[in-house]
């Protein structure tokens, strides 16, 4: 047997204009998912640190349940489970961004949570000691310096949950891998075209690292 | 009633302007204030002594609702706040009209200096951005930091720090400031211009109840001398009476360890 080791440029290249389809989808359930997490994030993360039994055992039951199991498994219940219980179809993409804002929420959740226990007490005190009522001294006092110090974490929930829509392929959802495997279903070029895809989850990684730090950077003033 | 007034129709200028009647706080199983009666009389500037511990803090905490306690009853310009935490809405008014300057300075470190001062009139008294602004950049320049106002917080010394502090509480037009140990996380080079600025304040005849270990400054300033032990008020009087003749033994002991310093 004579086994040479070739990285063929040409199919690479070639794979390039098939591969760009996918990344609106991965782009949308990402940026779509995490932008509903966010919202979900900020809601149970903060219901996790009330005062009020009624409303954090909910939250910590939510974060608990879908940190605990894995995303591959939440898309699959929604997708394929979902169905048998709402009696109609899911489409993909709804799934692949539900999953994906449910598993990032859970998360966020906890970076929120983090956040806002992060900021010295007699924050809070000297906002109230001013006669500012508590909803203002958590909006104008606690929830800015502790989103600044939630940067970096949401960050890299960005880049994870960015990463976990590589898994929505076994539902169908034209995202990056999907599009690579059908085109090495044709071409039998798996070396160079799962490298190339490896570089485009790296240059959309890259970017968000970048363009985070350059918000990081900008929220530090007067830290 | 929501009194936002500056003379208080209700307590009028002989009333007290606080009023602690048999106050009670345990935290856990301690009882750390026990039966305090304590009358703050308008433009008197009370200062309270004792050893960490001994409930100093907790007693004029108490005044703004930042701890909250157990039994009695404490009236502040007319407003009565209730044990438990039950006072509601009155908490907030009555913090709208007493300032406060923390040991830890305790500055919004995401604002500038001026958005420090100017915060709290807007939102809570909703003054427009003219107005908050000018009174800010008037205080600033009476605690000497006018130049510093575009400043955030980390740029600034810790004396400049408090200041910015004081001037930040003196924004709201407070009928009484409190102090908690203003001067004790200083620099000892920086203490002198902290107290400074309470000096002169004491000397416009703001009401004025402060924890502080500076003895010198509170022989100078006080109307009037609290001591603290266990809980308790052990004694009180003017300056001159408590410092040089300490009636009660706890007094003395108390006195003859930080006077030495």
């Amino acid at each position: 047997m004579d086994v040479t080791f070739q990285f063929d440029w040409q199919a690479a290249i070639d794979s390039i204009p098939y591969l760009l389809e996918g990344i609106p989808w991965t782009l949308l359930i990402s940026f779509g998912g995490l932008a509903i997490g966010f919202i979900i994030g900020i809601v149970f993360g903060l219901l996790r640190i009330s005062p009020i039994a009624i409303l954090r055992w909910p939250a910590i039951a939510y974060i608990e349940v879908f940190r605990g199991t894995p995303v591959l498994v939440q898309v699959l219940f929604i997708f394929y489970g979902l169905p048998q219980i709402i009696g109609g179809p899911i489409n993909a993409l709804t799934a692949g961004i539900a999953a994906i804002a449910l598993n990032a929420g859970a998360y966020i959740s906890e970076i929120v949570r983090g956040g806002v226990q992060s900021i010295e007490k007699g924050q809070r005190e000297a906002g109230l000691s001013l006669g500012l009522s508590r909803t203002q001294a958590f909006r104008y006092i606690i929830w800015p310096q502790a989103f600044r110090r939630m940067i970096p974490a949401l960050g890299n929930q960005g880049i994870v949950s960015i990463k976990d829509t590589s898994l929505f392929s076994v539902i169908g959802v034209g995202e990056l891998v999907r599009q690579g495997q059908i085109y090495i279903a044709t071409t039998f070029t798996a070396l160079e075209v799962y490298f190339m895809v490896a570089m485009m989850y790296l240059a959309i990684t890259l970017s968000l690292s970048f363009a985070l730090r350059q918000i990081e950077r900008r929220g530090l003033v007067g830290q | 009633m929501n009194e936002v007034t500056h003379t208080s129709p209700k307590t009028g200028d002989h009333e007290p302007i606080v009023r602690l009647d048999k106050v009670n706080k345990h935290f856990g199983k301690l009882h750390v204030m026990q039966d305090i009666d304590l009358e703050v009389a308008p433009g008197e500037v009370v200062v309270i002594v004792g050893a960490s511990g001994s409930g100093k803090s907790t007693l004029i905490r108490c005044v703004n609702g930042l701890e909250e306690f157990q039994g009695g009853r404490i009236v502040v310009d007319g407003n009565e706040l209730l044990p438990n935490g039950k006072s509601g809405k009155t908490l907030q008014t009555i913090r709208t009209e007493v300032g406060m300057v923390f040991q830890q300075f305790n500055l919004f470190p995401h604002l500038s200096v001026l958005d420090n001062v100017t915060l709290a009139p807007m939102k809570v008294r909703n003054w427009p951005r003219d107005k908050a602004l000018d009174t800010a950049h008037k205080l600033l320049a009476r605690v000497g930091i006018e130049d510093q106002a575009e400043k955030y917080p980390s740029q600034l010394s810790g004396g400049q720090q408090q200041r910015v502090a004081l001037a930040r509480a003196l924004a709201m037009e407070p009928r009484l400031m409190l102090f908690d140990e203003p001067t004790s996380a200083l620099d000892p080079e920086m203490i002198g211009e902290v107290l400074d600025a309470m000096r002169e304040l004491a000397n416009d005849g703001m009401t004025m109840m402060i924890v502080t270990h500076e003895m010198g400054f509170a022989r100078e300033v006080a109307d009037r001398v609290i001591f603290v032990h266990g809980g308790r008020i052990v004694e009180q009087g003017p300056p001159h009476e408590v410092f040089d003749h300490p009636r009660h033994e706890r007094t003395q002991s108390f006195l003859s360890r930080v006077l030495k310093h």
